[in-house]
C-alpha cells in the first residue's frame, strides 16, 4: 500500500471512531424511544441482510440508481463536450444550467410522475436529472481549460474530431471531469432515494418511509446506517482516486 | 445586451411557446400538463386570493431560519476549526464526502426525535447548508493576508475583535459564496422535507395537489418555487460578483 493510501485510510478510521463515539453519546442522551445504539443497529442490519424481502428492495434501488447514473453520465458528458468546444453555445446555455442546478428539483417530481407514470421510469428520470447537471458543468469547464497547445497540436497532426476528443481532450481533462462524475454519483443517489421516498411502492426509500408509518426504529436506523455507509465509502474511494489523478496530472 | 443573453432569452421564450402549442394542440394532454398561459393565470389567481399565503409564509420563514442557523453556526465553527488544526484535519474527509450522504435518509429519524413539526425540516435545511458555509469560510480564512493578522496583533485586538474586525471582513467574498450555496440548500432541504412528509408549507401543498390531480394548484406552485429560488440565487450571484470585482478577484 502506498504511503498516501495509508494516510488516507488512517484519517478515515479516526473519523469513523469519532462518529461512532458521538452516535453512542447521542443514544445515551436521547434514549431507546427514538434511537438505537451502534451495536444494536449493526446487529439488526445483519439480521435484515438475511431476509429475502430486503434484497428485493435493494435490487430495485440498485437497478434504478445504476440506470440513472449511466444516463446522467452519458447525457452529462456529451452535453459537456458539445458546450465546452463551442464557446457561444456554452455562453448561452451555461447560466441556464447553473440556474437549474440550484433549484429544489423535488418540486419537478410530480411532473415527472405524470409524464412517466408510477414506477421505476420516473425514479430513473428523477435520479438522472439530479446527476446530469454537475457532470455537464464540470465537463464544460474541464474541456475549456485544456491547454490550447494540445488542441492545436492535434489539429496540426490532422486528427479527425472524434479522435481529437478521445486521444487529447479526454485524457487532458480527465481529473476535472472525474470530479464532476464524483458529484454526479452522489446527487444521482440522492435523487433516486428521494424519488423512492415519495409515491413509490418498492426500493430502499419506500422501505424507509414505510418504517416511519410503522414506527419501526430498528429498520430506520439500519437503513440510514447502510445508505450512509455505502455513500460515504463510495465517495471516499472516488475522492481518493480523484486526488491521485490530479497529483499525477501536475 | 450581449448576443448570448439575447439568444438565451429567445431560446427560453421558444421553449415556453413550444410547450404552449403542444398543450393547446393536445399532444400533451390536460391531465399531464396545463398550457403555460393557464399556469400563469392560475398563479395570479392563487396569489390574489391569498388562499396559500400561510403555506408560502411557512416555507419562506422556515427556509430563512434554516439559512440563518447554517450561516451563524457555520461561520462560528469555521473560526474555531481554523484555530484547531488537528480537529480540522480529522474532519476534512467528512466535509469532502458530506454531500454524497443522502441527508434526506435522516428525515425519518429526525421526525421520531423532534416530532412532526417545523423542527425536523429546519434541521434538515440547516444541516444541508452548514457544511458549504464551513468549507467556504475556511477557504476564505486561509486566504486572509498574514500582514492583516499581524497588524491586528500589533494593535492588541482580542480574538473576538480580530475575527469581527479583521478576518471576517477580509474573508467576506468567500463567506458569501458559502452563503449562496446555503440559501439554495436550505430551500432544497425545507421543500424536500415538506414534500416527503409534513403538515404544511408549499412542498406539502404541491404533493397534496398531486395526489388530488389538482393541476390548477400544482403547476402554479411549482412555477412559484422555481421563480423564487432562481430570483434569490441570481440576486446573490450578482452581489458576489460585485464584491469579488471590488477585491480585484476574477
Amino acid at each position: 500500500m502506498s504511503p498516501a493510501a495509508r494516510e488516507a485510510l488512517g484519517s478515515a478510521a479516526q473519523l469513523v471512531v469519532v462518529l461512532l463515539v458521538c452516535w453512542q453519546l447521542i443514544y445515551w442522551a436521547v434514549g431507546e424511544v427514538a434511537l438505537r445504539s451502534p451495536l444494536e443497529t449493526i446487529a439488526f442490519t445483519a439480521k435484515l441482510a438475511g431476509t429475502s424481502a430486503f434484497w428485493g428492495h435493494l435490487a430495485e434501488t440498485a437497478k434504478a440508481f445504476g440506470v440513472a447514473l449511466l444516463l446522467a453520465i452519458l447525457i452529462g458528458l456529451s452535453t459537456g463536450f458539445l458546450l465546452g468546444l463551442n464557446r457561444f453555445a456554452s455562453e448561452v446555455l451555461e447560466p441556464v444550467l447553473i440556474a437549474v442546478y440550484s433549484i429544489p428539483k423535488i418540486t419537478l417530481y410530480p411532473i415527472l410522475l405524470l409524464m412517466f407514470g408510477l414506477g421505476i421510469a420516473a425514479k430513473i428520470a428523477f435520479g438522472a436529472i439530479h446527476g446530469v447537471i454537475p457532470i455537464a458543468l464540470f465537463t464544460i469547464t474541464a474541456v475549456r481549460n485544456v491547454r490550447p497547445v494540445f488542441i492545436k497540436t492535434g489539429r496540426v497532426m490532422g486528427l479527425p474530431p472524434l479522435e481529437l476528443i478521445v486521444k487529447i481532450l479526454v485524457p487532458a481533462a480527465l481529473p476535472e471531469i472525474f470530479a464532476g462524475l464524483r458529484i454526479g454519483f452522489a446527487l444521482t443517489l440522492i435523487g433516486t432515494l428521494l424519488g423512492e421516498m415519495f409515491a413509490s411502492q418498492r426500493g430502499l426509500g419506500y422501505l424507509l418511509m414505510n418504517a416511519i408509518g410503522l414506527h419501526n426504529i430498528d429498520l430506520i436506523m439500519a437503513l440510514t446506517f447502510l445508505l450512509t455507509l455505502f455513500a460515504g465509502t463510495a465517495s471516499g474511494l472516488l475522492l481518493f482516486w480523484n486526488r491521485r489523478m490530479q497529483a499525477r496530472g501536475r | 445586451m450581449r448576443p448570448a443573453a439575447l439568444c438565451r432569452i429567445a431560446l427560453l421564450v421558444g421553449l415556453v411557446g413550444a410547450l404552449e402549442i403542444l398543450c393547446l394542440s393536445g399532444v400533451i394532454d390536460r391531465i399531464t400538463m396545463q398550457p403555460p398561459h393557464r399556469i400563469l393565470l392560475d398563479l395570479i389567481r392563487i396569489l390574489a386570493s391569498g388562499s396559500l399565503d400561510g403555506a408560502i409564509a411557512q416555507t419562506l420563514g422556515n427556509a430563512a431560519l434554516a439559512f440563518a442557523i447554517a450561516l451563524t453556526v457555520g461561520v462560528a465553527s469555521a473560526i474555531l476549526l481554523h484555530r484547531a488544526r488537528p480537529v480540522r484535519e480529522m474532519l476534512d474527509p467528512l466535509f469532502a464526502t458530506y454531500y454524497a450522504i443522502p441527508i434526506f435518509a435522516f428525515y425519518p429519524l429526525l421526525i421520531i426525535v423532534f416530532g412532526l413539526g417545523d423542527a425536523p425540516q429546519i434541521f434538515i435545511g440547516a444541516m444541508l447548508g452548514i457544511v458549504a458555509v464551513i468549507v467556504n469560510t475556511l477557504n476564505g480564512l486561509d486566504r486572509v493576508p498574514g500582514v492583516l493578522i499581524k497588524t491586528a496583533r500589533i494593535n492588541r485586538l482580542g480574538p473576538v475583535e480580530t475575527a469581527l474586525r479583521v478576518t471576517l471582513p477580509a474573508a467576506a467574498p468567500y463567506i458569501l459564496t458559502g452563503a449562496k450555496l446555503a440559501v439554495a440548500y436550505s430551500f432544497i432541504g425545507i421543500i424536500g422535507a415538506e414534500f416527503i412528509m409534513s403538515r404544511g408549507g408549499m412542498g406539502y401543498e404541491i404533493s397534496f395537489a398531486y395526489t388530488n390531480f389538482d393541476n390548477a394548484t400544482m403547476y402554479p406552485l411549482i412555477v412559484l418555487i422555481l421563480l423564487v429560488s432562481i430570483a434569490v440565487n441570481t440576486f446573490l450571484a450578482r452581489w458576489e460578483k460585485r464584491l469579488m470585482a471590488r477585491r480585484g478577484l476574477q
